[in-house]
């Protein structure tokens, strides 16, 4: 089923966010296996993939589309340096905002629509109200600068990696919901860089290898991955920028609230190689479950089980989870009787 | 959408030197896609008894989406590619390319690019003038070649780009000293090579001695795969054995036999045919594996590498 947006919630303050059953049913599980490794899994981003599935396009636009767009805007009013391009960019902000125009306008048609002529462009997005006629390539004929135009119009965070020396830069990009990390920090700096503080994977060579295969990804071929982490209420906004506003919550988590508290937070990370500049976008698309929520499928419910209780040390400090690890290992038991 | 090939049509074929012709590749239906400098696509060949998959550059101004312009030397040494262009593709014949890839794109930090063309070299620099141009940026085109054999488009680069245009031709006798050119630009200046192995080594060699970082220099070498003896391939998964004869990379006769392996610049380069080996040893012949992965020896990049035996297994 595919998902029509609903009313705007709230991912801050009182977290009004929720899912609907249907939001539930398509929810990116990211375990495959009842132990959990670190590794590239990246596959083919084959679209159109599985109908109503987070795979089905390029862009994934959910229920939480303007529950979604409204955080972003309230992101950007406290901190607009959340976005950036440096000048080197604009043409990989316009690749991406010819991606972006062309995909949703084939895929969503009920939602936007794209006309035109030559370099005359008119883009109308029915769901914010948008409608901008404006000249293809030259960002003053824009309201707004090219990746914060069209990154107010995605879900999920974008960036715009500059390839050169064999190397990727993050170099632009929109970053309001964040995994813990900083886009005003790692700006500028090459793929290696900007993966520093992952443990254990540099021995693996995990790194170089990826690296290669993410320079060769050529026009038309998109690839993804999950990643995920647990975060505490539906919060999108988990950046180092607001680190006072919610680090506390992790002990806030008790016995008796940890499974309305505690997400599970999965990034459905898709690269795409841009057109006339040759960057590689990397979208980073954001899913929030409550445990509770999670539960309601059985099968996830004891894999989640199996997952957790045998993640590594390393890893449940990696991800922050170390305070209230046990209290959802042992909720999660009761899904899993025989472990 | 995902791409994986995209059908044309030759629209027009031109002699742009002795040995070196031009396609012009218009679509089919639907439109072609807008590319970066630099770029390549493969060209699919469907010639008897086997066909052919070949990269060539793209020289047409990147932004144009309505045609692809590639031009393909005739090889003395054909391996059946160049020779089925030259000699069997006609006008209004259809033929599949992929999407556009760039393993050869500008450094659009450099404070000045030199371009330095070999023969039919220059084909990936055709696509970077109108780019440097559009920018404004610091740039001079080498151009080395044979009269009797290529020199393709040199009156109309002479003429467009005007003193930023060097050209050497070595049947006129006219070389380029290649210690005076890069003993003479400016700091920040980045070189990229297009040419024939022996070019690109020269130039690497001279840099190295004058101090050039490594960093600064790029190159794109004709990347095709060398004949070799003849060897057996068992496959790990169905115990299938196929011949792969002298002539034919390992990657085709993979592909020959039914089994899909990605691939994009069939040159031995970017990494995508990586496959691993069960049994045999590999004579690797690519410039992707790090000497660890050699040393290691369970993987081999089939577009270019062989068997340095008889016999090779792999895990497919």
């Amino acid at each position: 089923m595919r998902m029509s947006p609903k009313p705007i919630q709230s991912f801050r303050g009182d977290f009004t966010y929720s899912n609907s059953p249907g939001a539930i049913a398509r929810f990116p599980f990211p375990f495959p296996e009842d132990e959990y490794m670190y590794s590239v899994n990246i596959e083919p981003h084959v679209t159109p993939g599985p109908e109503g599935s987070v795979f089905e396009f390029l862009f994934d636009i959910d229920e939480h589309y303007l529950s979604e767009m409204h955080e972003r805007d309230l992101v950007l009013k406290e901190n607009p340096k959340r976005c950036l391009a440096m000048p080197h960019m604009d043409q990989a902000c316009w690749d991406l905002i010819e991606r972006a125009m062309t995909s949703l306008s084939t895929d969503y048609p009920q939602h936007f629509t794209l006309q035109r002529e030559g370099d005359s462009w008119t883009w109308e997005n029915k769901l914010l109200n948008l409608k901008d006629s404006f000249t293809f390539g030259d960002s003053s004929t824009l309201p707004l600068p090219p990746m914060e135009y069209i990154g107010r119009q995605l879900q999920g965070d974008i960036a715009l990696l500059d390839q050169r020396d064999g190397d990727l830069f993050l170099d632009a990009g929109i970053v309001t919901c964040p995994a813990d990390w900083s886009l005003a920090f790692d700006a500028g700096m090459s793929f290696k860089e900007w993966h520093g503080p992952v443990p254990m994977a540099h021995g693996m060579g995990i790194f170089d290898r990826a690296l290669k295969y993410l320079c060769a990804i050529p026009q038309g071929r998109p690839v993804r991955r999950l990643n995920w982490t647990l975060t505490i209420n539906a919060r999108m906004d988990t950046s180092p920028e607001t680190y006072s506003e919610w680090g506390a919550d992790r002990l806030s988590v008790t016995p008796e609230n940890v499974a309305d508290k505690v997400h599970l937070r999965v990034e459905l990370q898709v690269l795409d190689r841009m057109s006339r500049s040759n960057a590689l976008m990397f979208s980073i698309r954001t899913y929030l479950i409550s445990l509770r929520d999670l539960s309601t499928n059985p099968e996830w419910a004891k894999r989640m089980h199996r997952v957790m209780k045998d993640l590594k040390p390393e890893l449940i400090e990696y991800k922050g989870l170390t305070r209230y690890h046990p209290m959802v290992v042992e909720w999660l038991s009761q899904f899993d009787p025989a472990n | 959408m995902t791409i994986d090939k995209i059908r044309v049509r030759v629209d027009a074929i031109e002699q742009v030197a002795p040995l070196i012709r031009e396609f012009q590749l218009v679509p089919v239906d639907g439109e072609l896609m807008p590319f970066s400098p630099g770029s390549h696509v493969i060209v699919e060949m469907p010639d008897q008894p086997r066909s052919h998959r070949n990269a060539y550059s793209l020289l047409s101004e990147p932004r144009d989406a309505a045609c692809y312009r590639i031009a393909v030397r005739l090889q003395e040494h054909s391996r059946g590619g160049s020779r089925f262009m030259h000699e069997q593709v006609k006008v209004g014949d259809e033929l599949a390319i992929t999407p556009p890839a760039n393993l050869f794109a500008p450094n659009w930090g450099a404070r000045k690019h030199l371009l330095i063309a070999g023969g039919v070299g220059i084909t990936p620099f055709m696509s970077y003038l109108p780019a440097l141009q559009r920018v404004g940026a610091g740039f001079e085109l080498h151009y080395l070649f044979r009269s009797k054999q290529t020199g393709a488009y040199r009156q109309q680069l002479a003429s467009e780009l005007g003193e930023r245009c060097y050209l050497y031709d070595a049947d006129e006798g006219i070389r380029c000293d290649l210690g005076e050119l890069l003993g003479d630009q400016p700091r920040g200046t980045h070189i990229y090579i297009c040419g024939p192995q022996t070019l690109i080594a020269g130039v690497q060699e001279v840099a190295q001695a004058l101090g050039w970082p490594t960093s600064h220099i790029h190159f794109e070498a004709f990347a095709a795969p060398q004949p070799g003896y003849p060897f057996e391939v068992e496959l790990n998964s169905s115990g299938r054995t196929l011949a792969v004869d002298g002539d034919t990379s390992l990657l085709e006769a993979l592909e020959d036999a039914g089994i899909a392996v990605p691939s994009l610049c069939r040159g031995g380069v970017c990494g995508q045919c990586k496959t691993r080996v069960v049994a045999g040893e590999p004579d690797h012949r690519d410039q992707f594996l790090t000497a660890d992965e050699r040393a290691e020896g369970n993987c081999i990049m089939p577009c270019v590498s062989r068997a340095a035996g008889k016999r090779l297994v792999l895990d497919l």
